[in-house]
């Protein structure tokens, strides 16, 4: 039962990220892409998960630590650089 | 026992991270997608975590499981903080359903209307 609940949990973050790649081709803004790839790199972090759990390769958390970090510095740079574009 | 747990949790949380996809494509602009696509992080991956954590069930992934959830919990927030104010302060357009705009009320503009004049007056 497990691994039919697997699949259908990474067919629905595949799906997830496919929605999060149009927004990011569709814009139509910088911050909505900004969001949008932000989205992208929580679903990330959430793949490996299920597949670190449902494979038993625990080194893949680590793996999504380090994406979890990743994503959270490259969304304030994002931000830093669209402020950067309109000084107050 | 335990398959049962992880399999509602794999579904709620794969379900949630979906839903928070589907209205980041379905929302109309860039703040309210972004208030949808933070429910992903904090509902989704939390599920997925616990899911996660009750599967693998020895204490190194348990302890690598909170780590992940305890700073995604953290810095969700911070870096939805960082990217609202940043496309508001330049100028993103809201929404034209928009009932109230609380800075640009104060600084006597319209919710749609022009902000890109004295942007410096309360800016902490």
């Amino acid at each position: 039962m497990l691994e039919m609940v697997t699949q259908f949990a990474l067919v629905m973050l595949g799906v997830a990220l496919l929605l999060a790649v149009v927004r990011v081709v569709r814009g139509p803004t910088l911050p909505d892409r900004i969001v949008a790839m932000d989205l992208i790199g929580v679903l990330v972090v959430c793949l490996i998960v299920v597949l670190a759990a449902s494979t038993k390769v625990r080194a893949a958390l680590d793996a999504a630590i380090v994406i979890a970090l990743i994503g959270f510095v490259a969304t304030v740079a994002y931000a830093t650089y669209v402020r950067r574009g309109h000084p107050e | 026992m335990i398959d049962a747990l992880t399999a509602i949790m794999w579904i709620v949380g794969s379900a949630f991270a979906l839903l928070a996809a589907v209205g980041l494509l379905r929302m109309p602009d860039v703040f309210t997608r972004m208030q949808v696509s933070t429910k992903a992080s904090t509902l989704g991956l939390g599920c997925l975590l616990i899911g996660a954590a009750l599967q693998l069930g020895d204490f190194g992934s348990f302890v690598r499981v909170a780590s992940i959830s305890a700073f995604l919990l953290l810095t969700t927030s911070v870096a939805a903080h960082v990217i609202a104010r940043a496309s508001y302060l330049a100028d993103v357009p809201l929404w034209e359903g928009t009932v109230l705009d609380e800075r640009g009320r104060d600084l006597h503009r319209s919710p749609e209307g022009d902000r890109s004049g004295d942007a410096t007056t309360n800016d902490a």
